[in-house]
């Protein structure tokens, strides 16, 4: 199902943020949201990127989206760079490349009904599409998410959480993109419709071949969904391996603390009783491992170098010095 | 008797009914998690047995007796007493929680004095000693900081030192970690089981997360539309669920053995308070609803030993 060249890679990508310095200080402070990303994403995979909160992954998803560039490195779609185009150049593409936003309250816009938002990407993006084309393409794709035609007339403060993130991803679908950047789509709402949006952006991969760029925090979605994984960490991806290995054999010491951490029905995550963990400000972050600070593996070297993503023991990728040692 | 009773407990917002008759116990020293989705009432509940339901509301109905006295019908002052002292409350967002001008010191000794006669001194000391005990480094040195100065996952320990800081029988927690991180819940969710067994402390807590419960409490309480549809020991009903909700919520949660596949979904939503279905509030949704589903509201009956649960098809649907 996937090709040997990549849909879309990401290389070398760095995020700088310059933040406000007292007047005394010599060196304005840094924020690093991204500190040297490199990933591939294959045709027709759902590629998923964990972490917490402030590891980048919202900022990697949004610099491959173009809505962010990069201070450094490059973004290619099937070998074109996209993230030095003009707006011109880049319409093609943000057609085949659509985004799901987290919360449905803020995503939709609250003075235009359903049909307004649907036909405004159409609109944009459609070119040269009749009247009466666009009326078809937009009850084609309610009709796909579970979207009842009266919905269309609606605005979006009548809807419920998982109704409204229904109609956000018909506003993706409907320009028929082949890449979805979806950013936690499904953490704001209740369990029950969880399943019910979940399946929906399954059901829609498979009828479209749709490749999913899929971040997220839950552990137990990337299990559910996805094909393969990349651990962020402070600005970096730690790991980057298919889902079945992580969850089997994980090698990063980070990813490991991040599984132990997860509540199961029937686990014992709560059991053992941790030191408070505290992840290291982004802002001039430290010169060695990020994790450093909080590994039980760390030694001197960790604090010096920062390693890099290299192969492990089980064929996965990690960036780690101490993975040899955690192998034997 | 246990040492907080529940029972039938209403409370209203004008015409609308957001408990609709809430049954539960909590026995000294036991842990339960009260389950459901957004706007099931697992938060009007936890309020309602503090008495702290704002206009409009009312509790319209039931009573909550803890330590053999009402609290539903008890006078403010009296309340007082009770509340911050012997039944301590923590919630979602330690940001929201903690005065954002106030050092953490300022705020733990604000509380001892309202509930001790204490020298500031002693006062200084039982709040260093509360933040050793929740193992926030440095207390002496923290306990002068401002809560912005802190992380998320030191915050919420801070807001659990408060809620320590007059030894309480009952802690209500709402939520207090579904702001945080995974590997900061797991840290907060060991310190709170910690802190329970420790001291023989009582635990009712409020979440959405089946997982967060099975790991935590003995007993659960799985909440719909203003009523406990489902209560029993953990294990007992995520191992067997016998209502037809608990099953679908169950079903929903994505796993490794629901891989490639797709998950099992509840159809619909959940009714708001103002337009709640006749009979059964879930029978809408339910793949199991007969034509007496929509005739009458079930009552919580036993299944099992301490198991019972709100459906009168639970005996066919087994």
């Amino acid at each position: 199902m996937t090709d040997a060249a990549p849909l879309l890679s990401a290389s070398g990508v760095d995020v700088r943020f310059p933040m406000p310095s007292h007047f005394l200080q010599r060196r304005k402070p840094v924020l690093h949201a991204l500190r040297g990303v490199d990933v591939d994403i294959r045709r027709g995979e759902a590629f998923c990127v964990v972490g917490e909160s402030g590891c980048g992954k919202t900022t990697l998803g949004r610099v491959i989206m173009g809505l962010l560039n990069p201070s450094a490195g490059e973004i290619r779609y099937e070998g074109t760079r996209i993230d030095t185009l003009d707006e011109g150049d880049r319409r093609p593409f943000r057609r085949k490349m659509q985004m799901i936003f987290q919360n449905p309250y803020a995503s939709l816009n609250p003075r235009m009904t359903v049909r307004q938002t649907l036909a405004e990407s159409l609109r944009y993006l459609g070119e040269g599409m009749t009247g009466a084309q666009v009326t078809d393409k937009i009850a084609e794709t309610m009709e796909a998410v579970g979207a009842s035609a009266e919905w269309g007339a609606r605005m979006p403060h009548e809807f419920s959480g998982g109704q409204r993130q229904r109609i956000s991803i018909a506003r993706a679908l409907i320009t028929d993109p082949e890449f979805i950047v979806a950013d936690e789509p499904i953490s704001a709402l209740d369990v029950s419709i969880q399943a019910q949006v979940l399946n929906l952006l399954s059901r829609a991969r498979q009828e479209r071949g749709l490749t999913y760029f899929f971040i997220t925090h839950d552990l137990s979605v990337v299990e559910h969904f996805g094909d393969r994984v990349a651990v962020m960490y402070l600005g970096e991806v730690v790991e980057l391996s298919p889902v079945s290995k992580i969850f089997e054999a994980p090698q990063h010491p980070y990813t490991r603390l991040l599984l132990s951490a997860i509540p199961r029905i029937g686990g014992n995550a709560f059991r053992a009783e941790r030191a408070p963990g505290e992840i290291p400000t982004a802002i001039d972050p430290p010169k060695g491992c990020a994790f450093a600070s909080r590994c039980p593996l760390a030694h001197d070297r960790c604090r010096v170098e920062n390693p890099r993503l290299k192969p492990t023991p089980t064929g996965t990728m990690a960036a780690c010095h101490a993975i040899e040692d955690v192998a034997a | 008797m246990s040492l907080l009773d529940v029972t039938d407990l209403e409370v209203s917002f004008g015409r609308h009914k957001a408990l609709r008759g809430v049954s539960f116990s909590l026995d000294k020293g036991e842990r339960l998690g009260i389950v459901g989705e957004s706007g099931a009432g697992k938060s009007m509940a936890a309020f309602a047995i503090i008495n702290l339901i704002s206009d409009p509301g009312r509790i319209t109905g039931g009573s909550v007796t803890f330590d053999g006295r009402r609290l539903d019908t008890m006078d403010t002052e009296d309340l007082r007493s009770i509340r911050g002292d012997r039944i301590a409350m923590i919630f979602q967002d330690p940001m929201m929680t903690l005065n954002p001008v106030l050092t953490i010191g300022e705020q733990m000794t604000e509380t001892i004095h309202a509930h001790r006669d204490v020298t500031t001194a002693e006062a200084r000391r039982i709040a260093v000693e509360k933040l050793d005990l929740v193992a926030v480094p440095s207390p002496a040195a923290r306990i002068d900081n401002y809560p912005h100065e802190l992380s998320g996952g030191l915050r919420q320990r801070v807001v659990i030192a408060i809620s320590l800081l007059c030894d309480p029988e009952i802690i209500i927690a709402d939520e207090p970690t579904t702001a945080l991180d995974v590997t900061i819940q797991a840290e907060i969710m060991a310190l709170l089981m910690r802190l329970c067994d420790e001291s023989d402390m009582g635990l009712i807590l409020i979440t959405h997360d089946l997982a967060v419960v099975s790991e935590s409490c003995q007993r659960l309480a799985v909440m719909y539309a203003g009523k406990v549809i489902e209560t029993g020991p953990t294990g007992a009903i995520l191992s067997a669920p016998r209502h037809p909700y608990t099953r679908g919520l169950l079903g929903a949660l994505p796993q490794m053995n629901t891989r490639g596949g797709l998950l099992k979904q509840i159809r619909g939503s959940m009714p708001g308070i103002g337009d709640l279905p006749t009979g059964c509030a879930f029978h809408p949704r339910c793949d199991h609803a007969a034509p007496e589903c929509r005739a009458t509201i079930p009552p919580l009956e036993p299944v099992a030993p301490g198991h019972a649960a709100a459906c009168i098809r639970v005996g066919e649907i087994a």
